[in-house]
């Protein structure tokens, strides 16, 4: 079962001149569920960049499903069957919610899954087909999550990454979202997501790696981590020597 | 009275078509790219002189000439983005500005060159011909017009809502980064909308040259004319732009009806101010 389907071995990241991510490795297997977490500038976004393709490394290397990803654009990174979920809902905002899940399977490979993933989406979110024509932008932002979240399954991926996605939404929401996800994980997609609340990782991740000022500083399963007295201070910072 | 105002509103109406399609391509690589074309203008007007040798070397008709104008500035587009433009992107969003206004010198120069700076027009059998609607008579050019920017701008409509490709580019233009996202290699895109919007020049550049003399230096003039119309318009709306194109026209034709030729472009910027302090997004804006 240990298949690793994505490998990210030893990266540095930097922005311009500022280094954002120092020798992180990480591992998603087949058919897992993982959370990244760690506390506000910890690096967690621009580890999901790094993966996506928008940041390129400046050392290591990213493998994903036995294949080097590192220097490989956005789009063809897509097409491998690794879909990410932004923060912040973006969303396309002056399409209709059809018109968005429909771009979500732009790839080649997602097109001729499109009509099945559609049917997917909407049985995972029927919200979503009740405001099928309605403009994007209009919808709430619990609803703009969710299209999101559906946009990147049109990709019919192999990896979900999802970017924090409790931001600005309602706690209710957040956890009728997060059902959600252990639904899409039981369709077999594997899943990377970032979340700062650490009860929520825990409830719904398997394994865990935390990361603090860019580095990974904890790792592990759930169940020895939550014992961890070092997880406080890596996510708030609380010195308790 | 009545008689006399129809033919300058008729002719406002059906010339404000031909401006929404002068302005269509400027808006098309704006709203897509983020990136004022500055040599649109300049696109428009080498359109014009290449139909203009054609039909004086071939006796090509100049509609007819589009059927090689057309794919000749589309590659050409494709050309500019992908060798140019696109590289200049990485550099940053200044670069690309200023290598179109590099482009814009070097068509200027390159017709007057091959065609001196001597003002020109372009003529065909039915160039002079008229069309009776009751009291008026209205050239039929100007109803080619209306019909050529209509059909253009309702196809490219189509083709952007209906099309994989098309819903791509308003994908692109709605957020770039969520485009690269679901998969829309935005390089290739803006290579293919840079196209569109220079086959879209070829396109008014052969209706203007069939309506007005045109020289080398006309280009500033329409990138003038285009970039009013489009931010009156609202950015990235094609109605606006065509209701926007309409108000030009009319301010035109009846700025020259009351005031005299000479007042017209006066009249038309001043309306231009005005609906910009009113609505400073322009009038239709998403």
């Amino acid at each position: 079962m240990d298949k690793p389907l994505l490998k990210v071995n030893n990266i540095d990241v930097f922005h311009e001149t500022f280094q954002a991510l120092w020798d992180v490795s990480l591992v998603v297997n087949a058919d897992e569920i993982v959370c990244l977490g760690g506390a506000n500038a910890s690096g967690k976004s621009s580890l999901l960049q790094a993966v996506s393709g928008f940041l390129r490394p400046a050392r290591g290397n990213i493998e994903f499903d036995g294949q080097e990803i590192s220097r490989l654009t956005p789009p063809q990174i897509v097409s491998l069957g690794l879909s990410q979920v932004p923060e912040g809902r973006q969303v396309f905002p002056d399409m209709t919610v059809l018109e968005n899940l429909i771009m979500g399977s732009y790839n080649r490979r997602a097109r001729t899954k499109r009509k099945e993933m559609l049917k997917v989406v909407y049985e995972l979110f029927p919200i979503l087909e009740e405001r099928e024509k309605q403009v994007a932008k209009t919808l709430s932002g619990g609803e703009q999550q969710m299209l999101a979240i559906g946009r990147g399954l049109m990709a019919s991926p192999k990896l979900l990454l999802l970017d924090e996605m409790s931001l600005g939404l309602a706690p209710i929401v957040v956890n009728e979202i997060y059902k959600v996800l252990s639904e899409i994980h039981s369709r077999g997609i594997s899943i990377l997501f970032v979340e700062e609340n650490l009860k929520r990782s825990f409830q719904h991740a398997k394994r865990a790696y935390i990361l603090k000022t860019g580095r990974v500083v904890l790792k592990g399963n759930i169940a020895e981590l939550q014992e961890e007295e070092e997880l406080k201070r890596a996510y708030f910072g609380i010195a308790q020597s | 009275m009545i008689s006399d105002l129809a033919l300058p509103l008729v002719m406002g109406i059906l010339l404000g078509g031909l401006y929404a399609m002068i302005a269509l391509g400027l808006s098309l690589v704006f709203g897509v790219m983020k990136l004022m074309n500055l040599a649109h203008g300049d696109f428009i007007i080498l359109s014009s002189f290449l139909a203009f040798a054609m039909s004086s070397s071939f006796g090509f008709d100049p509609i007819l000439s589009l059927l090689i104008i057309i794919p000749l500035f589309f590659g050409m587009g494709m050309l500019i983005q992908r060798y140019l433009l696109n590289r200049a992107f990485r550099i940053s969003m200044e670069a690309p500005l200023i290598i179109t206004i590099g482009i814009s010198l070097i068509i200027q120069n390159l017709c007057q060159i091959i065609w001196s700076p001597a003002s020109r027009a372009l003529s065909s059998f039915y160039a002079l011909k008229t069309f009776e609607i009751g009291p008026i008579n209205i050239p039929l050019v100007y109803l080619l017009d209306f019909f050529a920017a209509l059909v253009t701008m309702l196809a490219l409509r189509e083709f952007l809502k209906r099309t994989y490709l098309g819903r791509a580019i308003t994908a692109s233009s709605q957020h770039e980064k969520a485009a690269l996202m679901v998969g829309i290699d935005t390089t290739r895109i803006y290579v293919f909308t840079f196209a569109l919007a220079t086959g879209i020049a070829a396109i008014s550049g052969v209706f203007f040259g069939l309506t007005f003399s045109f020289s080398p230096s006309s280009g500033v003039n329409l990138l003038i004319l285009a970039f009013g119309v489009v931010i009156m318009g609202g950015l990235g709306s094609m109605l606006g732009t065509f209701l926007s194109g309409v108000v030009f026209g009319l301010s035109q034709t009846l700025g020259g009806y009351f005031l005299g030729t000479t007042a017209q472009w006066l009249v038309t910027f001043v309306i231009v101010l005005i609906i910009l302090a009113i609505r400073p997004r322009g009038i239709f804006t998403r």
